[in-house]
């Protein structure tokens, strides 16, 4: 049995707790894709070794040795098990698809896949995501965070009655 | 002292409070529910602003926390690493990141926690999201000078309007607020008209 979700006005006071502990104690705030950025070098650089350590933009990941060795990769490792604890304690854990009910579930994936490119993209255009730049940057009342987020939920608005039969 | 400006975020201890900050970070996530794909694309549709209220309600406490504890002394606002406010890439990088959000039902530390749930759509994202993020790489050194450019919006938006940092926290609350009444009204309006 399911159990139901927190309130979001108290999750979001914990979340941004969460993210003020980061700024005090790190320093720095919160960041998902950065991880996810070194997660895929370290998996290129398997195979493709030279390729990855010439090209200009993630060359210098490497000079410190190995790119995994970075805060935003342990800090993803542990909002996966932050994840899984929360999860597990509420009963919310199982394999599946998730999908709108008359949705396909192959075309959900090929949409995951799109989906999570365009996202891939866009953070390294904007340096950083919903974590890192719409959420930490905007804690710090950053110009550039206000924008990001504006034009993020702008362009998913505008395309969400296209896909609609994905989720409703 | 923090551990970005002592240079320690990739020392050992760095990495190991990065790791708990993390495991805060999908703690909350999941239980605000967005461990689910469904219940974070329901913005779109107006059926459920959770992801405002938490984002907002996020924001708000940390931003009035940090100017607090800036003002009191306790935290050197200017000791932080904030990532470098760029406007042209980020209006385009924020545009082509929504369609990927809507598209794809999650953003990079939710599907994190979708993965954490179990669902497998959000480990196929995360596998875009590692794919685009390389693919960038690839374009990066042909996009010229469009990375640095619009460097005029640099900063902070207080500093921008030529306000204090407090004020700028509590303009923002007053802004959250606002939202949540907004976001609350078309919530009930929604369920009325189309009940489920």
């Amino acid at each position: 049995m399911q159990k139901p979700y927190w309130n979001p006005y108290v999750a979001g006071a914990g979340l941004g707790l969460t993210l003020l502990v980061s700024y005090v104690v790190l320093g720095t705030g919160l960041g998902a894709s950065g991880g996810i950025t070194r997660i895929a070098t370290s998996a290129a650089h398997a195979i493709a070794p030279a390729a990855v350590e010439h090209n200009a933009y993630l060359g210098g990941y490497f000079a410190d040795g190995n790119p995994l060795a970075y805060y935003l990769v342990t800090m993803f490792a542990g909002t996966l098990l932050g994840g899984f604890l929360s999860a597990f304690a509420a009963g919310r854990t199982g394999l599946q698809i998730e999908r709108g009910p008359t949705a396909a579930p192959g075309l959900r994936l090929v949409l995951a896949l799109l989906g999570g490119a365009l996202a891939g993209i866009g953070a390294r255009f904007a340096l950083g995501c919903t974590s890192g730049q719409a959420l930490s940057g905007g804690a710090m009342l950053q110009t550039g965070s206000f924008v990001f987020t504006g034009a993020c939920f702008a362009a998913a608005f505008a395309l969400a009655p296209l896909v609609r039969q994905e989720w409703r | 002292m923090n551990l970005y400006a002592n240079d320690l975020l990739g020392s050992p201890i760095g990495l190991l409070l990065s790791l708990l900050v993390g495991t805060g970070f999908g703690f909350w996530l999941e239980r605000a529910g967005f461990g689910s794909s469904r219940k974070l694309t329901a913005i779109f549709y107006l059926r459920d602003f959770a992801v405002l209220k938490v984002m907002f309600a996020a924001m708000v406490t940390a931003a009035l926390g940090l100017q607090a504890l800036g003002a009191l002394g306790y935290v050197d606002l200017a000791s932080l690493y904030v990532p470098e406010s760029i406007l042209w890439p980020q209006l385009v990088g924020g545009l082509v990141f929504g369609l990927g959000f809507v598209a794809g039902g999650w953003c990079p530390g939710t599907a994190a926690v979708g993965l954490a749930s179990g669902k497998l759509d959000a480990l196929i994202f995360l596998l875009g999201a590692g794919i685009g993020s390389l693919a960038f790489a690839g374009m990066q050194p042909h996009l010229g000078d469009f990375l640095h450019a619009g460097t005029c919006a640099i900063g902070s938006l207080p500093e921008r309007l030529g306000v204090s940092g407090p004020v700028g926290a509590l303009a923002l609350l007053v802004v959250a607020l606002a939202a949540f009444v907004g976001a609350t009204k078309v919530e009930r309006i929604m369920s009325k008209r189309n009940p489920a």
